[in-house]
């Protein structure tokens, strides 16, 4: 069905949890409500169809993945709002318990790289595997569509290395965790999240901003944040998603 | 023009050799320098920000804790002073005639730290670009694998 084109269109990058899905829709309905104004919330199975939408200008509103700030803020004209307080994208790489390895530097050529479609996720793996001399020439990637299907590669001798998002690896069950080794987690603290919004809802913007940041004062907006495992929303100026930008490109490739 | 000062015996840890430096702008410090690494911290970045002229600006704490520096001594430094005379001058040549030409820029760096000590990075360095000015630059630096860092040390032994 084509997008109601008078009605705002929120997207969600699609690397959270299934467990998450339920709680985005709460915060779509907070936020309508809160800014008076129908929006509609559209999530994607995958960063292809979701770029798909993007491209196709059917996205005004979304919390993006840093890998697509570059894109958004330079390609299609968004601007940020707000960004998740205190909630970097941190990535633990992990092996089997069973594993010999105790440390990056332990993996060697031919080893399989277990992971999902996430994006920054994937660039930071790969970052973390350098020091062991490990590039796209001598691993191969095994992609996933979810961290618990990650964990089970490893489990199953599919894979000798995962990489996880850090709060993806700390929701695998006791069970799954007690079985993997995380062999080094990331601190870089400077990659992170941001809502955005499009051209068409660019007026907005200040408007979304105030709204979001005084989300916690509200008890339903404190209840929508703690489910969704963010501590509250901070005002993201342009010259910290040109920032951002910079800091993805120093990092790919 | 920021002249650094020079480096005194009782800033450096363990037994160093003295060495002086001739930096591009024509200023001189003389430096300390031990064999004791300070290994790269696993999983993180150091994160720094410089002017045009190369004068730090900004910084990340992994960048303070790496250096040996407070953040007071960084701030309005040239960045010239991790500078390490192992470190060929054409390599920063290099560094800079990229950069400013709008490109990014990849390489190991030994670095100097305040007490004489040193660290290996691998350093990317990019123009950051608004509205079509270069307005800062900007340098991430990883953890370099054991075998670059052997190649890196040798190459550099014949151009220093
Ligand atoms: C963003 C940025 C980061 C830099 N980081 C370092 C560094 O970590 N270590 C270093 O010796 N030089 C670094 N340089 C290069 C120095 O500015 C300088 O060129 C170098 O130390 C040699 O000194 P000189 O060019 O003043 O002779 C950096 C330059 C830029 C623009």
């Amino acid at each position: 069905m084509a997008p109601d084109r008078n009605i705002a269109q929120f997207s969600v990058s699609p690397d959270f949890g299934p467990e998450l899905i339920a709680s985005w829709f709460v915060f779509n309905t907070w936020l309508q409500r809160r800014v008076g104004r129908p929006i509609h919330l559209e999530l994607f199975d995958s960063f292809t169809d979701q770029r798909a939408a993007l491209a196709a200008g059917a996205i005004d509103l979304i919390y993006a993945n840093p890998s697509d700030a570059a894109v958004l803020v330079r390609s299609y004209g968004f601007t940020p709002v707000v960004r998740p307080a205190q909630h970097p994208d941190e990535v633990v790489l992990a092996a089997p318990e069973t594993s010999a390895a105790h440390a990056v530097e332990d993996l060697g050529p031919g080893t399989r790289l277990a992971q999902t479609d996430d994006p920054d996720v994937s660039m930071i793996a790969r970052i973390m595997l350098e020091p062991a001399d490990l590039d796209a020439t001598n691993t191969t990637i095994v992609e996933l569509d979810t961290y618990v299907l990650v964990a089970k590669a490893l489990l199953d001798g599919r894979a000798e290395v995962g990489a996880f998002l850090d709060e993806a690896f700390d929701h695998l069950s006791p069970l799954v965790r007690g079985q993997l080794r995380p062999l080094v987690t990331s601190q870089i603290s400077v990659i992170h999240h941001a809502l955005m919004v499009g051209p068409r809802l660019a007026p907005h913007r200040d408007e979304l901003a105030a709204v979001l940041t005084a989300m916690g004062d509200d008890p339903a907006g404190a209840r929508v944040l703690a489910e969704l495992g963010i501590d509250g929303w901070q005002p993201m100026e342009h010259e910290e998603a040109e920032f951002l930008i910079d800091l993805m490109d120093t990092l790919a490739a | 023009m920021t002249v650094l000062a020079d480096m005194v015996p009782e800033q450096i840890e363990g037994p160093g050799t003295e060495h002086h430096l001739t930096f591009h702008d024509g200023t001189t410090r003389r430096v300390y320098v031990t064999e004791i690494e300070t290994p790269f911290p696993d999983g993180k970045l150091i994160v720094s920000r410089t002017d045009l002229a190369g004068v730090i600006t900004d910084m990340n704490q992994a960048f303070v804790d790496m250096s040996g520096y407070s953040p007071d001594e960084l701030l309005g430094a040239p960045h010239h002073i991790l500078r390490h005379p192992d470190m060929p001058a054409p390599a920063f040549a290099d560094l800079w005639d990229t950069v400013l030409a709008g490109e990014k820029w990849h390489g190991y760096v030994k670095n100097l730290r305040r007490d004489g000590g040193f660290y290996w990075v691998y350093a990317t360095v990019i123009p950051n670009i608004r509205h079509g000015e270069i307005v800062s630059l900007t340098s991430v630096r990883r953890k370099p694998s054991r075998s670059k860092v052997e190649a890196s040390q040798a190459l550099y032994l014949t151009m220093v």
